[in-house]
């Protein structure tokens, strides 16, 4: 990130702790407007830990999070979403007795972040819900609900947008689909930290990656170079880094 | 597109407001047909509950096992209002309606809780006030386990001309909450409230608003019910049947529609009133097999027949 551009969300020494367990231990990034962070690492190092706190979801044990200049930690999900943090879960967690069009109705009227209306119908049809937008979202299935989960954040026009595996599940078209519709919105400057465990998916979406270890930041930087990094090769990519 | 929606939109107002309008017109009307108005005010009254408890219930998912306590936190503010200020019966009845929701304002930490331990909680707050009312220390007040008597301002049509009133108000409340972006953001919260908060909703005053209301129809039925009768017991408006009426009729015909609230209420009480009170050994052998029943093939309650074949039910 240059020096000059002001970063949309500032994360400082971010600590979470679950009874004796550190799973967040003073974790800090930068991220800009636009911009597509990785958050990578082993199963438990605290990757979805760190979006349930920007989220809101928990409150964090100490540290600050900074989102367009102001402190949020300690805010409301509610109130989040309305200043344009949005987010996706790991398990998809659509409204499964309203329709497709109605969970999008309700975010875009209740979360709104400002700026123009999101046109719903359009949004629909570029995530391929348009035609299941009357039903309701219990007769999807597991993937087209995890879009839902992407519709729903989108229609709050977020100008940060947490994404907790979305990938997971999707065959192989479908990746590179959601891969390049995440390039466009950050091409739009949509800013997005993307937990995600499939590398080929990071590759394509992300502008650089963090690797987490155990709560801490053990690698910040492309992710090329971390396929390099002997800590991170050690701890999370074994010998997947030469595959 | 959009006018299409607009217009099955309007479709479903217009259909959900003719339900309410011919149950409030029928109920209106039956005691110039029907001479036994006590029967009909407690057809009007478990209407009410009913829909109240479908507020908090079939909208938000917590489901009130101490919902009595705001009934009988209305019939006593009204009898307190009365006996104490001699307010005339309608101002009588805005006591005890803000009695109520007194209650539900104090009652709010227990949204810390969720689905049986909500319940639970709130059976025991509704008992903790009875006994409150009922402590024979508090005689110069409530009168204590002795009871009220309000011959005073006893006026039968009034009262339930008041009561329809009061349901005419109620299931206008349900129809705008079946149809408006509020009543879909309670919905939303009902299914889970941490999407709910990040799709925007504000979900502790989604909650809260929902409950005030809830309380609030149940003390303005409470109040009624004090004008109606005049002359009752703590444990008369605190028995624990209002509660578990409420609840059944609900269940039995389907929580968050307005016709199953009124079908479990017109079917059940129905029942009731018919083999109950002169063949009680059936009617607790039939009303329990009917519950089991709905229980076992239909949890969702007996609108759930239509609505599973993609048929909507006002």
């Amino acid at each position: 990130m240059s020096p000059d551009v002001m970063p949309l969300l500032k994360v400082e020494q971010l600590e979470k702790r679950f009874g004796g367990f550190r799973a967040l231990d003073g974790v800090s990034f930068h991220l800009a407007p636009g911009e597509v962070l990785g958050l990578v690492g082993p199963n438990g190092s605290g990757k979805t830990t760190c979006i349930n706190v920007i989220s809101g979801l928990y409150a964090g044990d100490g540290g600050q999070v900074v989102f367009e200049g102001q402190r949020i930690d300690g805010a409301k999900m509610h109130k989040l979403a309305r200043r344009g943090i949005n987010r996706t879960f790991q398990s998809p967690k659509p409204f499964l007795s309203l329709t497709v069009r109605e969970n999008v109705q309700i975010a875009a009227r209740y979360g709104h972040a400002g700026g123009a209306p999101v046109d719903l119908d359009a949004l629909l049809a570029s995530l391929e819900l348009d035609r299941h937008a009357d039903r309701p979202a219990e007769d999807l299935n597991s993937a087209q609900q995890k879009t839902l989960d992407l519709a729903r954040a989108l229609a709050t026009s977020p100008r940060l947008l947490l994404i907790d595996e979305l990938a997971a599940g999707l065959n192989p078209a479908e990746l590179h689909r959601m891969a390049d519709r995440l390039r466009v919105l950050a091409d739009g400057g949509m800013a997005m930290l993307v937990v995600e465990h499939l590398m080929g998916f990071i590759d394509r979406v992300t502008d650089r990656v963090i690797v987490l270890n155990a709560g801490r930041e053990i690698f910040e930087g492309t992710l090329a170079a971390a396929t390099r990094d002997p800590d991170v090769i050690r701890v999370f990519l074994g010998g997947a880094a030469h595959a | 597109m959009r006018d299409a929606r607009s217009v099955s939109g309007l479709r479903r107002v217009f259909g959900d407001l003719l339900l309410a309008g011919v149950v409030v017109a029928v109920m209106a009307v039956a005691p110039s047909v029907y001479s036994n108005q006590l029967l009909l005010f407690n057809f009007v009254m478990f209407l009410t509950l009913s829909q109240g408890l479908n507020v908090i219930y079939g909208f938000t998912g917590y489901l009130p096992f101490g919902y009595v306590g705001f009934f009988g936190a209305g019939a006593y503010g009204f009898a307190l209002a009365v006996m104490h200020l001699h307010a005339p019966p309608l101002a009588a009845m805005a006591v005890g309606a803000a009695a109520a929701l007194v209650l539900a304002v104090i009652l709010t930490p227990l949204f810390r809780l969720s689905g049986a331990y909500f319940a639970i909680a709130n059976l025991a707050a509704a008992q903790a006030v009875y006994e409150i009312v009922s402590n024979p220390a508090l005689e110069d007040i409530t009168k204590g386990p002795y009871g009220v008597s309000l011959s005073g301002v006893f006026a039968p049509e009034t009262s339930y001309a008041v009561s329809v009133a009061i349901l005419a108000g109620t299931l206008l409340l349900v129809v705008w909450l079946r149809n408006s972006r509020f009543g879909l953001s309670l919905r939303a919260i009902k299914e889970d409230p941490i999407s709910a908060a990040m799709a925007g909703v504000a979900v502790v005053r989604g909650r809260t608003i929902a409950w005030l209301c809830s309380a609030l129809i149940a003390g303005l039925v409470g109040g009624a019910f004090a004008w109606q009768i005049s002359v009752f017991y703590p444990e008369t408006a605190f028995s624990a049947q209002f509660s578990i009426f409420a609840v059944v009729f609900t269940l039995f015909g389907g929580a968050a529609t307005l016709t199953g609230p009124l079908l479990g209420v017109f079917i059940l009480y129905g029942i009731y009133n018919t083999i109950g009170i002169t063949v009680p050994q059936y009617f607790q052998l039939i009303y329990g097999t009917l519950i089991v029943a709905l229980v076992l093939f239909l949890p969702n309650g007996l609108v759930s027949l239509l609505t599973k074949r993609g048929i909507r039910v006002p």
